[in-house]
């Protein structure tokens, strides 16, 4: 039976057509956009045409856009870069931020920053009025992100972004999970810097970009020849950006119908599972959440084990657990919405994208189930809670 | 990341279930640490005669579990109480790093149950003897966060 792929959220597929765009700028036309030949021409040419893309999924300008090696390093660009600049204040970020903002945060705490992180309610939206408590004068920058890569909570980030930038911050946010998958405004949004990712939205891996808007000044990390207005050296990575501008543009175009599409899976695959599988809640806000992410806890069984078990059946999924995390602690965005770390330990992660099926919906429906119940009849916490 | 051993006895376990007149009972581990253990045993005429577990836990501690009640049947108290960690490791064709101090806590388990069994025959004075110094309750470190996605 064909794999059945629900993580999404890890990364996707390239998608064909982006694969056809990019292929040309490895084997052709490969020339250095900083040359003035015929060739670096070219890579020049669609250098700066991925840019314009890039610009008009997002309601920017180019001049705004800078292309990055993935979206880890466009969040160490717009925190690290913007602080450069300052004295040592005070920063705030939220407290179910991916390792990318969360550990580059603990970096500038280590290096003298205050760092406060906001707690989140138990559906994963940010506390507000702690959010708003948190700002002192000296708050020099804000980044929350805009969707959770673990629950999928949406966060108002237009409201968050106006109340930083009226206390004087700058703002930034994590589109990461967000774009591709729901519309990313920046200008609806008012942020000032926002991040994102090529292979989250069925572009390659190893590109990213970091939205600057005009007039937010920044240091760069990686200094060189100057690349990318001087914010980010090194050579461009032609293919790849091609491939970015290119993934982000099909999937603003088609984003009504998958988002609809998808949504209407998930929603099949929450209720399927709430239905079939006693105990088991879902995690992340009812409604507002990216439209592919369906997370649970499941009582009384530990989140490796139903990956593995899932695994053994062709579908592939991810777990918030300490175990399928390689490390001792179960997600800190967990612990961060109340979860009991026992229940945090039995959490999965299902992630649907644009290419899934009702069927592969309804064939995970069939074995989970079944799954759950095996593990809990080896399980000595079960009969407690039976 | 895992042994095909680790994974033929983590989807057919061994000697899963509870065993109604338990002779000696040892639970180990810790649900909030993400792995827990519980296992009962028989015992006849110094012998492990049955042994069966319930483990909460990741692939690692249903599989060492399982292996670890395969490895002591039969065998007497002091034999099965001097089966370790890493033996139950071994005999799984190895288990990841990031395993072996978490989740491969079945042969303590065993060990709590052996002094349960020796403790309640009143053979306490025992426990030192046969079973040795006691796993503290199952608590055990922690290292970093992992990064994800």
């Amino acid at each position: 039976m064909r794999p059945v792929y629900f993580d999404h959220a890890a990364t996707t597929p390239v998608d064909r057509d982006v694969l056809e765009a990019m292929l040309p700028y490895f084997t052709e036309e490969y020339g250095n956009p900083s040359e003035l030949h015929a060739l670096g021409r070219e890579g020049r040419r669609a250098v700066d045409a991925a840019r314009a893309a890039v610009a008009v999924a997002l309601n920017a300008s180019p001049g705004e856009i800078v292309f990055t090696s993935g979206g880890t390093e466009a969040d160490n660009l717009a925190l690290t870069g913007c602080l450069e600049r300052f004295e040592p204040g005070h920063l705030i970020v939220s407290a179910v931020e991916h390792p990318a903002v969360m550990e580059t945060a603990k970096a500038l705490a280590r290096r003298g920053w205050d760092l406060d992180l906001v707690p989140v309610d138990r559906d994963g939206l940010l506390d507000h009025e702690a959010y708003e408590r948190a700002f002192r004068p000296d708050t020099r920058l804000v980044s929350v992100m805009l969707a959770n890569n673990v629950v999928g909570t949406i966060q108002p980030i237009a409201d968050l972004a106006r109340i930083a930038r009226d206390r004087g911050a700058v703002f930034h946010t994590d589109a990461v999970q967000a774009a591709g998958a729901v519309p990313v405004d920046v200008k609806a949004l008012g942020v000032d810097l926002l991040s994102l990712s090529g292979h989250k939205l069925y572009g390659p891996k190893g590109v990213g970009a970091l939205y600057v808007r005009r007039g937010t000044r920044l240091a760069p990390l990686v200094h060189g020849g100057g690349h990318e207005r001087r914010l980010r050296s090194g050579t461009e990575n032609v293919p790849a950006i091609v491939g970015l501008g290119a993934a982000l543009t099909r999937a603003v175009e088609h984003m009504p119908g998958d988002g609809a599409r998808v949504t209407a899976l998930r929603e099949r695959l929450v209720a399927g599972v709430l239905d079939a599988v006693p105990e088991t809640r879902l995690l992340g806000h009812p409604s507002r959440r990216l439209p592919g992410n369906a997370a649970f806890a499941v009582r009384y069984v530990e989140g490796e084990s139903m990956l593995l078990q899932l695994d053994r059946e062709g579908i592939m999924v991810s777990s918030g657990s300490a175990c399928a995390s390689g490390s001792g602690e179960p997600s800190h965005v967990l612990l961060a919405l109340g979860l009991p770390p026992e229940e945090a330990h039995g959490s999965i992660r299902v992630t649907l994208g644009r290419e899934n099926t009702e069927r592969e919906v309804d064939r995970f429906l069939q074995v989970f189930s079944p799954i759950v119940a095996r593990l809990r009849a080896m399980s000595p916490l079960y009969h407690a809670g039976a | 990341m895992y042994s095909d051993v680790v994974l033929d006895h983590f989807s057919n376990p061994r000697n899963v279930g509870e065993l109604p007149d338990a002779d000696g009972v040892g639970d180990f581990g810790s649900p909030v640490c993400g792995d827990y253990m519980h296992i009962t045993i028989k015992v006849a005429g110094e012998r492990i005669a049955d042994v069966k577990f319930k483990t909460f836990g990741c692939a690692a501690a249903i599989a060492s579990s399982s292996m670890m009640t395969e490895m002591v049947k039969g065998k007497t108290l002091a034999e099965a109480a001097k089966v370790t960690d890493e033996a139950v490791a071994e005999a799984l064709g190895g288990l990841p790093p990031q395993k072996m101090h978490c989740s491969n806590l079945a042969a303590d388990a065993l060990r709590v149950a052996i002094a349960d069994y020796l403790t309640r025959t009143g053979r306490g004075a025992e426990v030192e003897t046969i079973v040795g110094p006691l796993p503290e309750g199952g608590e055990h470190g922690h290292d970093d966060e992992g990064g994800d996605d």
